[in-house]
């Protein structure tokens, strides 16, 4: 029977610049119970005064060790992805609880071809999940289909510049897109899912993640698609994707 | 340690968005310079043409304004200090719309008790003398401006001496009742009067 | 802070707290409408002052969960009925 989910301290001891605005941050939390690839964990902070402010963040690395791995995105307005993108060093400590999640997971033993679709930071379950498959030598066909507002905010950049064989990527820019792209800058189109992605008789099992608006509209097209909706499997982030 | 103790975990130089205290504070409350917006279920859209406003009393009376009606009434410009049960506050909040004074001028009831009702299914409940003689309004406009739909337009109540989950947004009538009929909020665990400076958060508090 | 929703994921840690399992993967079924699906699809409002999750089908409250502090409560009277996946 695991442990009833508790509050854990979360030392930090590592952390990267991922893109402009976002951090990758690696926490070492004692006795954590390792995770799978697409589950979250719940973050804590604790002022002196005793206020506290949590928030989900999933896991962008698959299970090692006393490892935790989040990836954060800075949103100016929030309360704690200030703290974390700006303010926190090598060394401080928060609460984490976790991990959680038990529907939004890829299993490595599952042999179906995947299709994962990312709206901004929706890219960080997934990635865990690309990284998962490194991990198990899996040769699983994968493809990821990556929505952004412009080259700047690409998270894993350098990773994602030579994929593992076996995992595609495309890129897709809905504000602004480099000079030479083929495809214009604009929202998730049908077009987008029918070339990135699977076809439908090749019974994926799809992964969507990112704001609600872009979960929603992106889940909607793969019915469209002829994509069962018990394969297509959805993690809204909420509208802004964090705070 | 001998034996468990919680020892809190503090996150050096994390403050969260609060701004500095003020004596006109409940309780374990803090102030914040936005307009936190929270929900229980999607925003209603309530067009002007089918807006109505009812209270129906212990005796089956009911009485009602249309939109048109609601903005014959006369208004005024409260401004109130307003704390929601999640400790946060905003002090001097402006809005304008009719005293509930107004909207029972009329009414004849014996009842003690009122179910606010809102577009979408919220429900709150309070004695009916926690929303008379100045002490509650029925409002469409907040800092000058329209009521938006996140914050409760078309209308909203404001209770301002209770916790903020009792001034119901999107107000759709109030029922007059002779029990206690407790409303959304206060049958999952939050208190069934909701006084911040009693901070009476939680049923038991 | 909006009041657009999320999605059942989000109450993985919260119920956590509750249940020895995990739930979002459960199966539950809407007592106002009978749509049956994961609790992960669910729209959930919240978290504060409460978690509110949804039917996606007929938006009706499938369950409530509220924290103070010591307690929770948690009210499930909108859904008929949780199945969920143990092992043998």
């Amino acid at each position: 029977m695991p442990p009833r989910l508790a509050w854990r301290p979360a030392e930090l001891a590592a952390i990267a610049d991922e893109s402009g605005t976002a951090r990758t941050l690696r926490f070492r939390v004692p006795g954590w119970p390792g995770h799978l690839p697409g589950q979250h964990v719940d973050v804590r902070l604790t002022a002196d005064d005793g206020y506290t402010a949590q928030r989900s963040y999933s896991l962008a690395a698959p299970a090692d060790g006393d490892l935790v791995e989040l990836t954060v995105e800075n949103f100016p307005d929030g309360e704690v992805s200030p703290y974390l993108t700006e303010v926190i060093e090598v060394g401080d400590q928060v609460e984490i609880r976790g991990p959680v999640g038990g529907w939004f997971v890829w299993r490595p033993e599952s042999k179906a071809p995947v299709l994962l679709v990312a709206g901004g930071s929706g890219i960080v379950p997934l990635m865990a999940m690309i990284r998962a498959r490194r991990q198990a030598g899996s040769r699983v066909p994968f493809r990821l289909i990556y929505s952004l507002r412009d080259q700047d905010r690409r998270f894993y950049a350098e990773e994602l510049r030579r994929p593992d064989p076996g995992l595609d990527v495309t890129y897709l820019y809905t504000r602004s897109a480099p000079a030479g792209a083929t495809r214009p800058a604009g929202r998730l189109l049908l077009d987008d899912l029918a070339e990135g992605g699977w076809p439908a008789t090749f019974e994926p099992d799809c992964y969507v993640c990112g704001p609600t608006g872009f979960v929603e509209a992106a889940a909607d097209l793969l019915v469209a698609l002829g994509h069962a909706p018990e394969r297509i499997r959805t993690e809204r982030f909420g509208p802004t994707g964090g705070g | 340690m001998w034996w468990n103790e919680r020892v809190s975990i503090i996150s050096r130089g994390f403050h969260g968005r609060r701004r500095p205290d003020s004596d006109r504070l409940p309780p374990g409350q803090y102030l914040v310079d936005d307009f936190p917006v929270l929900s229980a279920g999607p925003t209603p859209r309530v067009p002007l043409d089918r807006w109505e406003f009812t209270v129906d009393t212990e005796a089956e009376q009911t009485h009602r304004w249309s939109w048109e009606e609601f903005q014959a009434l006369p208004m005024e410009t409260p401004t109130v200090d307003i704390h929601c049960v999640t400790k946060w506050s905003k002090l001097d909040t402006t809005w304008e719309g009719v005293s509930l004074d107004v909207l029972f001028e009329d009414v004849e009831t014996a009842a003690e008790y009122a179910l606010v009702h809102s577009y979408g299914g919220y429900t709150t409940n309070l004695p009916l003398e926690d929303l008379l003689d100045g002490k509650a309004w029925l409002v469409h406009r907040f800092d000058g401006e329209d009521l938006e739909p996140r914050h409760g337009g078309p209308a909203r109540l404001i209770v301002p001496h209770l916790y903020f989950w009792k001034s119901a947004k999107w107000v759709r009538g109030i029922r007059l009742l002779n029990e206690e009929w407790p409303g959304f909020w206060e049958t999952a665990g939050y208190h069934n009067y909701g006084d911040p400076w009693r901070e009476q958060r939680y049923e038991g508090d | 802070m909006t009041a657009e929703h999320l999605d059942g994921n989000a109450l993985a840690g919260p119920l956590g707290e509750i249940f020895a399992v995990d739930v979002t993967a459960a199966t539950g079924r809407c007592a106002g409408c009978g749509l049956t699906g994961p609790v992960a699809s669910l729209r959930v409002y919240g978290p504060d002052p409460g978690l509110v999750a949804r039917c996606p089908g007929c938006d009706e409250v499938i369950l409530r969960l509220v924290r103070g502090p010591g307690t929770a409560w948690l009210d499930l009277r909108g859904t008929v009925s949780l199945r969920v996946n143990l092992p043998d």
